[in-house]
């Protein structure tokens, strides 16, 4: 096998607020095409890593490279290069869906020619035409997350951050998101994914796990059962949050 | 068997949008009952109709044996809730919190604190800190604290474990099954398919309409078709083949393995769906006959 293509390479990477350590000298690298899980209990430290890892927040000390990018001095040319959707923030509720892919392509700098293309490839996709002039606050949550996960990569980044894209959406919606995200992986796209699905977890090839600001595992799943000598990842779970 | 909650064809609409369609339900003395949905389903809407905060456009619902409409004011005083976003004061702290709740019910944190210790005896280190410096575990107890100083009778929690992590869940779950024991009965609402084996009975609620209201073993018994989990080394392309597949009725992901439906009735072949597989370039091919879950049976319903 090849080596794989690196486009998330962290070393030593900190952050502190006062005295409180919440990033505590993480390492580890994401391959090109990957779905990288990155878990942990609330308040581990994923945020603060994934805000550093997007361009938000300067590290206090370490060093990160996202596609090729340095994250103290190119995080503009990051911001460019990656998607990034949450759950708490997507699209704009009064503007229509096709307004909301207007504004995101033209924040991504695409030619008018081009937002026509996408919008088009983008509507027909998901087959949703129809809904085309519906304001987003008209559409089931389903409907939303599928389409900011869609907008999230409309300038075809190297790296989408996906911050719990799936919660509180029905069972059979959480798996139709999944088939985008699959999708976009076999394209070449590198998803950086948090959940508190441990099923889903089980859809990444490789899960790292976060516990109080250090990554204390990380492998592919059906490694880290074996390791644990568990056979379901929430297993797993339990027994490293709870130590 | 003393009924705690019954409601009668309850209704209401914002707008042009149907939140809750007909809703018929009963919480018997001393349950944990589920209210088990996605978000958008209608369970904060009904939870809100029960504590009396939003009126239903028609219908009935009886509380502790009071009307929600006559007797909402007794309601309130009988009841402890637990909204869905953290509502405490978050410029007073920990335990000025605890003692406003208590104040507001005509009781002290002295007089009911046999009920509220083993929860809050946890923050209660913290007991001089803003409720705002919390962190999201912590917050929650105190919520909960809050909702329980009074010594209700019946706990009406709105979604108390959305957005936290497995751990805090299993933990909170601990909690209200230490309050059951304690004798309060409880509604509990959330979008958690897995949390349903944890209550008594529950109810499925999808758009507005409840799919099914039962115990959770019925409900997985009520399943209606054969049930298998396959797996192979490369789950893209097992999703995909199966979704080819002639004969298959639902293809669902479930963690490292696929659940599958058969559209024949008839017993199902495996070795048929095995080289079919085979035939689609994969390996390591498992296939089992299981049992339902309820999210299977969720899914079966929507």
């Amino acid at each position: 096998m090849e080596a794989p293509n690196i486009v998330i390479k962290v070393e030593n990477l900190t952050k502190k607020f006062g005295n409180f350590i919440a990033v505590n000298n993480i390492s580890f690298e994401v391959y090109k095409g990957e779905i990288f899980g990155f878990l942990g209990a609330n308040g581990a430290g994923k945020s603060t890593a994934m805000k550093m890892l997007c361009g938000l927040w300067l590290p206090t000390s370490g060093n990160a490279k996202i596609a090729g990018y340095d994250i103290y001095k190119e995080t503009e040319l990051i911001k460019k290069k990656i998607g990034y959707m949450s759950q708490k923030f997507s699209l704009y509720e009064d503007l229509t869906v096709a307004e909301n892919i207007r504004f995101y392509a033209g924040i991504y700098g695409l030619s008018n020619q081009q937002i026509e293309a996408k919008t088009n490839e983008l509507l027909s996709k998901l087959g949703i035409e129809e809904l085309r002039n519906s304001l987003i606050k008209s559409l089931p949550l389903g409907w939303k997350q599928k389409l900011a996960f869609s907008v999230a990569i409309i300038h075809d980044p190297e790296i989408v951050f996906l911050d719990e894209p799936t919660g509180g959406v029905d069972p059979i919606t959480r798996r139709q998101f999944w088939d985008l995200i699959y999708d976009a992986s076999n394209r070449g796209v590198t998803v950086f994914v948090t959940t508190h699905y441990m099923d889903e977890a089980e859809y990444c090839d490789r899960i790292s796990m976060m516990v109080a600001g250090k990554i204390e595992a990380l492998d592919k799943p059906s490694i880290l059962k074996q390791n644990y000598g568990v056979s379901t990842m929430d297993e797993v779970f339990l027994k490293l949050a709870r130590g | 068997m003393k009924t705690i909650i019954e409601t009668n064809n309850i209704n209401k609409s914002y707008g042009a949008v149907t939140a809750l369609h007909d809703i018929n339900i009963t919480v018997n003395d001393g349950e944990i009952f589920g209210l088990i949905g996605p978000d958008g389903a209608g369970k904060t809407s009904l939870i809100r109709i029960l504590t009396t905060l939003i009126l239903p456009d028609n219908g009935s619902a009886n509380v502790l044996g009071l009307d929600i409409i006559n007797d909402f004011k007794s309601i309130r005083n009988e009841i402890g809730y637990m909204p869905g976003r953290f509502s405490l004061y978050q410029d007073l702290t920990v335990e000025e919190n605890l003692k406003l709740f208590a104040t507001i019910f005509g009781t002290t944190i002295e007089e009911n604190y046999d009920l509220v210790k083993p929860i809050y005896s946890q923050i209660e280190s913290f007991k001089n800190r803003k409720a705002g410096q919390l962190s999201g575990g912590m917050k929650q107890k105190l919520a909960l604290s809050c909702a329980l100083i009074h010594k209700p009778k019946l706990l009406i929690l709105d979604e108390p474990t959305t957005g936290v992590d497995p751990v805090s869940r299993k933990e909170f779950w601990d909690m209200l099954k230490d309050l059951k024991k304690a004798g309060i009965t409880i509604l509990v609402s959330t979008p958690y398919m897995d949390e349903a084996s944890l209550c008594d009975r529950v109810a499925l609620i999808q758009g507005g309409k409840i799919l099914s209201v039962s115990t959770p073993q019925s409900i997985i018994d009520a399943f209606p078709k054969k049930l298998y989990s396959i797996s192979a080394d490369n789950m893209h392309k097992l999703i995909i083949a199966l979704r080819n597949f002639e004969f298959s009725n639902t293809v669902f992901t479930f963690g490292e393995t696929v659940h599958y439906t058969d559209r024949r009735n008839s017993v199902i072949q495996t070795g048929e769906i095995m080289k079919y597989l085979q035939n689609n370039d994969l390996k390591e091919i498992k296939i089992n006959e299981i049992n339902a879950g309820i999210e299977d049976c969720f899914m079966e319903m929507m």
